[in-house]
């Protein structure tokens, strides 16, 4: 596996190095370490896109919505049990509901199937629809009084105590299968229906976090989540965060030498193909719809992991935390940028773009400081009060302009994928 | 009225809620669908790519008929209309021009030979966020009123009740009919309307058969970015002007337009229809329909106090599971437009 490192690869690592080591002196240890820490977590998340985009072409728009999910479960995994909550009487209506559920579905698919035993298609579709408003309306009005219930006695259900990593674990899990729903759907069409629909789960994931608050504690926000390595409180900030950044270098190194031998084999042959050539690949017998949901899965489990890792760090459960510029097109730049289809480019992406993109908050504001002054005494206009937000606002348009930019003129990125070739 | 005695017995109040919480709020934020809808559906027949940020260009034309209502503000009473609706023919102008900008700049370099169609809309991702920073930085993200004076209010009295309908909506409802009928005409009798149809259905044949392709391209731009500018300031003079007006919108949207059918102008008006009639069915209480009734059903059963299929803060799932359903049994639309 080892191969060469050619000379471009070499000074644009040493340049990176150079950078973070500049920020280390400039803005001390905790601050830079911190800031590893994120950047480690979204080069997770980088990758996992990059399997997406990079090697089998295929745009989500709605990585928040993913990373969103993911660490939700890892909150509901690993936050401490609620005593109040398991004491009142609410698990037992949930049980209620959960069961109403699963009766109901059950129901509902086995409505649909009648078509075999001789029902008629149009009479087989109008039950199955009646089928599912009625089980959704059933569980929604079981829903209530224990989510009233909940709220009001217990404040939400808390979680279940697990070890952290099992949380990380089962929330690239969820997002897997979620993704495995949307893949279903629109995998077989053009990528445009894939990037609305991931757009528009990832605005549901986030609105249903935000407003189910017997679950997720909404807007109060939950913290502090529980670290799978001692926290600050223990050990000081520096050897705390130092602590996760080794955790999360080797979960990064794990994965990259998983996909890096993935696409050696000839299964990653295979993606290259259909990726390059998917009439090809369809003409000598591959299953493209599939071998892409299995690509969109994987991926999405890779960012589930990322982005329950991110969160975690932070501390603090927020769902109205998650938005698209951070957690969805920050991440497409890392990809875009750094070289899509090489992993080792991602994750060169990753730190790059974070580190600029958190320098560049401090520099957009001294910028907008000086150019409000400075137009101040030109024009005698005072600058609107809200200066500092707009400022950030300018970032924005920075990431836009970017991925237009690099996608005309460097569509390949900083480091580009090498073609592997068979002699 | 030929039976009274029925009438007297219908449930009035709750009637005229239904109107007024169903029926007319169905048509406002499905007019603004259908407009927005038919420039995008436009564009993705004949460019062959979603234009993400057609919900911004929405906002930006918004913004543009604010700047220029605050420029002139008396200009409204003048005619006795709301000023943002007099200078809006100007804001269609300035928000077309930058539709064909962004376009020359940022969209025509993709559509060469050598770049894969995802790149458009990846791109198009990108000019959505360049306007959102953009919009944001210029005006903040305070909402703003697109109102100079006091908005008018009519009320249709109703068998005891009133139908309330705002001036802006119903200006919204005369714009989206004036708009429709125009469309028809230019795409059936105007030469460049056939030409932009024959090149929605056949690019290749329509390019070989003598058609422009560039003046094509232009008017289509043309007309989406107008009806887009139109669409953000009705919106906006309905409810109220903010920079995150159309981030929600653009799920609804293209709801609209794929279930009319990808290419299809009238399939985009029912679609925008359809979504935002089933949008305001979902979120409405059903219990309140069937108070009525209570005396008349048997004592067991209990009418729940809350019979609304999606809870108001949930709005958004309606157009995507419309749009997953589509996706999943008629993926061409119900006007039988083309997949993407």
């Amino acid at each position: 596996m080892i191969r060469a490192i050619d000379l471009r690869t070499i000074t644009l690592l040493g340049g990176l190095i150079v950078l973070v080591a500049l920020i280390f002196a400039w803005q001390g240890n905790a601050y830079g370490v911190r800031m590893l820490v994120e950047a480690s977590c979204l080069a997770i998340v980088a990758l996992g896109l990059n399997v997406q985009w990079g090697y089998a072409g295929l745009f989500n728009a709605g990585v928040m919505g993913f990373i969103a999910i993911a660490a939700f479960t890892g909150m509901l995994v690993s936050f401490p049990v609620n005593p109040v909550f398991w004491e009142s009487e609410a698990p037992g209506m949930l049980l209620r509901t959960g069961i109403y559920l699963v009766i109901g579905v059950a129901a509902t698919y086995l409505i649909s199937r009648a078509d075999r035993i001789g029902v008629p298609k149009k009479l087989r579709t109008v039950l199955t629809v009646v089928a599912a408003a009625i089980t959704y309306l059933t569980v929604q009005n079981a829903l209530a009084p224990a989510a009233e219930l909940i709220e009001e006695g217990s404040s939400f259900v808390g979680g279940f105590g697990l070890p952290v990593g099992l949380g990380w674990a089962l929330g690239g899990l969820v997002a897997g299968v979620l993704a495995w729903f949307i893949g279903r759907i629109t995998l077989g069409l053009r990528s445009d229906y894939l990037a609305i629909a991931t757009l528009g789960i990832a605005e549901i994931v986030k609105s249903f976090l935000k407003n189910a608050d017997w679950l997720t504690r909404g807007t109060l926000t939950v913290s502090p989540l529980p670290w799978p390595v001692p926290t600050p409180n223990e050990i000081g900030f520096v050897a705390a965060r130092s602590a996760y950044l080794a955790l999360t270098a080797v979960l990064i190194v794990a994965i990259y030498i998983l996909l890096q031998r993935g696409w050696a084999s000839p299964w990653g042959r295979m993606m290259r193909a259909i990726r390059d050539n998917e009439t090809a690949a369809e003409a000598v017998g591959k299953d493209v719809n599939r071998r892409r949901l299995e690509m969109f899965v994987l991926g999405n489990i890779i960012v589930g992991v990322g982005g329950a890792a991110l969160v975690t760090f932070g501390g603090i459960f927020d769902p109205s935390g998650f938005n698209p510029i951070n957690h969805t097109f920050l991440v497409l730049i890392m990809v875009v940028l750094g070289g899509s289809g090489n992993n080792l480019g991602t994750i060169f992406g990753a730190l790059l773009v974070y580190v600029i993109w958190t320098m560049s908050e401090p520099a957009a504001l001294i910028l907008f400081r000086y150019g409000a002054s400075w137009f101040q005494q030109m024009f005698d206009i005072a600058p609107p009060s809200d200066l500092p937000t707009r400022a950030l606002q300018m970032r924005v348009f920075v990431i836009g302009l970017t991925i237009i930019l690099v996608l005309r003129f460097a569509p390949r990125g900083l480091l580009p994928e090498k073609v592997m070739k068979y002699e | 009225m030929e039976d009274v005695g029925l009438l007297a017995a219908m449930p009035i109040n709750e009637i005229v809620f239904f109107i007024n919480k169903v029926v007319i709020a169905g048509l406002i934020i499905g007019s603004v669908y259908a407009l927005a809808a038919v420039g995008m559906t436009l564009v993705s027949g004949i460019l062959r790519f979603a234009n993400f940020a057609h919900g911004d260009i929405m906002t930006l034309g918004a913004f543009v008929a604010f700047v220029l209502t605050m420029l002139m503000p008396g200009l409204g009473a003048m005619v006795g209309l709301p000023t943002a609706f007099v200078v809006m023919p100007l804001a269609m102008v300035v928000t077309a021009a930058v539709t064909i900008f962004l376009d020359k700049r940022f969209y025509a370099p993709l559509r060469t030979v050598g770049y894969k169609p995802i790149t458009l809309v990846i791109a198009s991702f990108g000019v959505m966020l360049m306007l959102q920073g953009v919009i944001r930085l210029f005006f903040g993200t305070a909402p703003r009123q697109m109102y100079v004076t006091a908005k008018d209010i009519y009320r249709v009295p109703f068998g005891g009740r009133d139908i309330i309908v705002t001036e802006p909506q119903l200006l919204l409802i005369v714009f989206t009919i004036v708009s429709v009928v125009a469309l028809h005409l230019f795409l059936t009798r105007s030469r460049t309307g056939k030409a932009m149809r024959a090149m929605s259905d056949n690019a290749d044949l329509a390019r070989i058969s003598g058609i422009s392709t560039g003046h094509v391209v232009r008017t289509t731009w043309i007309i989406a970015g107008s009806l887009a500018a139109a669409a953000g300031t009705l919106l906006a003079m309905d409810v109220s002007l903010k920079p995150d007006l159309s981030f929600n919108l653009l799920l609804p949207i293209v709801a609209a337009m794929i279930v009319g059918g990808v290419g299809q102008p009238y399939g985009a008006i029912s679609g925008g229809l359809l979504v935002g009639f089933t949008e305001t069915l979902s979120v409405f209480n059903w219990a309140i329909l069937l108070r009525p009734l209570k005396p008349h059903l048997p004592e067991w059963l209990e009418i729940p106090a809350n019979l609304a299929f999606v809870p108001t803060e949930y709005k958004l799932v309606v157009p995507f599971f419309i749009l997953v359903a589509v996706l999943i049994w008629r993926p061409h639309g119900i006007f039988k437009g083309r997949v993407l």
